[in-house]
Parts: structure tokens; sequence; C-alpha cells
């Protein structure tokens, strides 16, 4: 987004005058509108499309193993990389407004509290990556922005993100996506808070608070044509990297979907055994994959007889407390810091694993 | 001309780097290019989000690979 920064010289280039820029917005919105039609009535076909070419083409029978992992398999991996390609379009639109820089100045002279809710909001927006997490960290820090609200954003950012939701409501509806935003908002809020209170100051790594920062670079200019420019190369960057995942995980729900049988998983990640939701989250924190490659999974052990609850602690553990996100962290935070945030964040996902199973 | 690519060394920093030596070699200019991966250093300049390119003193891109076109730019 902040790429803008151009040399001032126009020499090399012509500088763009204003029609031109009129223009190239004019092109995007109709080549944009054709291509949401498009998008629209192919999205519309999947469905017969699938059913035609498992049970049809290939002549498999209705209700059959292998039948139902291929329709499930046929239908889903489009519909999902057709979902994803329109949402991070729409979210790169929406995050060339949305810097670093920006999300900083907005959360310096906050108070706790509002500052958490805030921070939460705007890591699900703010374009971030875990290994700019250190960076990130030292210009909060430095923007004197309490210790707590920082981690709400850094809490949010990975867990609750654009890939996350569409699997979410692609594969599982709209309902849990819904609620999966809502809790992870809720402990991103509640965990920051918890840990402002904890007056941890002093397990930052002295060099990050003996730091001095330079005035923030500033973010260039940012045209329509820009943004719009933007977003495409963040569908390109995103949809190229995670597609794989996405393909690899609906595969593997594909045959846990036609080959498990229905209420298996029931007896250990059912909603009676009380261990479950621990065992859950021990077993997401080393794990390290990304929403696009656990949802597709998750949606098919629930479908075995796993409880929603089970399985949301288990995602939101495997994609909120990674182990290589933590081996970053280190870098600005003590030890005991580290085993404080996994400890609390993990409390956080716990309960709500134990209230939605207690609840649906 | 002096070149600062940050980043601490994530697969976008890498591809930072790659990108602006491809453009350095491609404009034929002389350019004198380091890969700044100490925080502190890093913070001095005001940059929060990596990978950036500095050039100069002036910080051309923040939290971004550049495209080759883009650094081409600023090399002219």
């Amino acid at each position: 987004m902040d790429e803008l920064k151009m040399a001032p010289c126009g020499c090399q280039s012509k500088a763009p005058a204003r029609p031109a820029a009129e223009k190239g917005v004019l092109r995007h919105l109709l080549v944009g509108a054709a291509s949401l039609a498009v998008w629209f009535v192919l999205y519309g076909q999947l469905l017969p499309f699938s059913h035609w070419f498992t049970y049809s083409l290939l002549g498999l029978e209705q209700g059959g193993h292998l039948g139902a992992a291929i329709q499930f398999f046929v239908y889903d991996t489009p519909k999902v990389l057709m979902l994803l390609v329109l949402v991070v379009y729409a979210v790169g639109v929406l995050r060339s407004f949305v810097t670093v820089n920006w999300t900083r100045s907005v959360l310096a002279g906050r108070r706790e509290s509002a500052g958490n809710v805030l921070a939460a909001l705007l890591g699900v927006v703010t374009p971030f990556c875990s290994c700019s997490a250190v960076p990130l960290f030292i210009g909060f820090m430095t923007a004197g922005i309490p210790l707590g609200v920082t981690f709400s954003f850094l809490i949010a950012a990975p867990m609750v993100n654009e890939i996350a939701l569409v699997l979410l409501y692609g594969l599982l509806g709209w309902k849990v996506a819904a609620l999966y935003f809502a809790t992870g908002i809720l402990i991103a809020v509640v965990a920051g808070w918890v840990l402002g209170r904890l007056k941890l100051e002093n397990h930052v790594e002295d060099w990050v608070r003996e730091i001095r920062a330079g005035e923030a670079a500033q973010d260039g200019p940012m045209t329509w044509p820009r943004r719009f420019d933007y977003a495409l190369d963040s569908v390109r960057d995103i949809v190229g990297r995670v597609w794989k995942f996405v393909v690899l995980g609906i595969a593997a729900g594909a045959a846990i979907h036609g080959y498990v049988p229905e209420g298996r998983l029931a007896v250990v990640m059912g909603g009676d055994a009380w261990w479950s939701v621990p065992l859950s989250v021990l077993m997401g924190i080393p794990m390290y994959t990304n929403a696009a490659g656990i949802i597709p999974v998750v949606e098919a052990l629930l479908g075995k007889g796993a409880a929603l609850g089970t399985v949301l602690a288990f995602m939101m553990s495997v994609i909120a407390l990674s182990f290589p996100e933590m081996v970053i962290l280190r870098k600005v935070l003590k030890p005991r810091l580290i085993a404080v945030f996994i400890a609390v964040v993990g409390a956080g996902i716990l309960v709500v694993g134990y209230l939605f199973n207690a609840v649906i | 001309m002096k070149i600062l690519v940050m980043g601490p060394g994530c697969p976008k920093c890498e591809q930072a780097e790659k990108t602006v030596r491809e453009a350095v070699a491609e404009a034929g200019v002389q350019a004198d290019i380091e890969k700044v991966k100490d925080f502190q250093e890093i913070a001095k300049y005001g940059i929060f989000s990596t990978p950036a390119v500095v050039i100069d003193g002036e910080v051309k891109v923040v939290g971004k690979a550049p495209s080759k076109k883009e650094v081409l730019g600023w090399l002219g």
C-alpha cells in the first residue's frame, strides 16, 4: 500500500494527468462489474456441475462413499477459491486505506478498554504478516500504545482474518463465521486487557524499551487506480499462496467425509468428553498451518460428531498460538511474558470452547 | 546511490532485495545495496512494517515488496 512514494521527478514516466487517472477508475469499475457478473453466474452453476460431474459423467452411485467424497471436492474447491478471490479483493481495497502507520497513529494515545476493542478490530484489517511482528511491536511501543492494547492487536491479527472467515462461511455457513469473528475479537480484547492489568512492562526485552524510533515514515499518496492495483496484487499474492492449502485441506476433508463413519469422532472430540477442549488447545499450539489448510478438515470433523466448541478451540489454538510466532515474539518479550501470553490466550480459547459445547 | 533493504529475513524481504538487485542491474546504475536486519536501525527510519526500501535516506516503500517497475521508477 505504501509503495507510492514515487520520486518527485516526473522525467521517467509522464506524470499521470488527472483525466488519465479518472479513465483508469472508469475502466477498473467496468471490468470489475463485468467480472462480478461472470463470478455470480459461475458460482450459481457450481452445485449442479458437481452433481453432473460425479453422478452423470463419472457414473458413480448416489450415496456411495467415493461419490460423496468426489462430489464434495468438486463442489467445495472452486466454491471456496471463488469466494476467496472476491473477498480478498474487497479486503485489499479496504487495506489500501489502513496502513500500519495509520493504525499506529489511531491507537496512539488511546486508553485501555476502548483501545483494546479498537486494536482487535484494526488487527483484522491492517495488512500484517507475522514476520513483521517485531517492527510493529517497536512501532506501537514507541508511540506509547499500552502493552495490553498492543497484545489485543497481535492476538486478533492472525486469529481473525479474511481467509479464515471466507472458509468458515463457505464450508460451515455464516452463523459459524459470525460466531468465530465475534469470539475471536472477544478473546483478543479480554486477553489484551488482562495482560495489560498484569503490569508486565518490565518483561519486555530491555533493548526494546530503550529504543529510539524516528518519525514515522510517510505513506505515499494513494489514488483509486492504485488501490485497485493493490487489491489485485493482494489477490495474486494471497490466493497464489493459499490455494494449495485449500485444495489439500478440502481433499483431506473429502476423504474424511466419504470414509470416516458418522459419529466415530464423538468419543474423542464430542461435547461430552470434558477433556476434549483442553486437549484440542494443547494439540493446536505446536501445529502450524494457516486457516486455509485447517478449516476444511475442521468442517469434515464436525460432520462426524465432533463438537463445535472443541473444533473451534482447536482451530483458534492452531492459528493464534503458533510456535513460529512465539519464536518471533521472543525477540521482544522475555520468556515469562511469552508464557503468560500463551496462558491467557489459551485460557480464553478454552472458555470459548466450553461455552459453545454447552450452548450448542 | 545507497539503497537499504530493511527486513529481518522473511520471504518477502528476500523478494524485496532480489527485486532491487535486478532493477539496479537492469538500470545499469551504480548503487550500493545493503540489507538491514537490525531492528534498532530499522526503527530509526520510522519503519514499523517490513520489508521496506530506503534510497539515499528517503523511505520509498514500507510493508510490501515493491515491483521491479516501481524500483526502476525510483532509480531513474
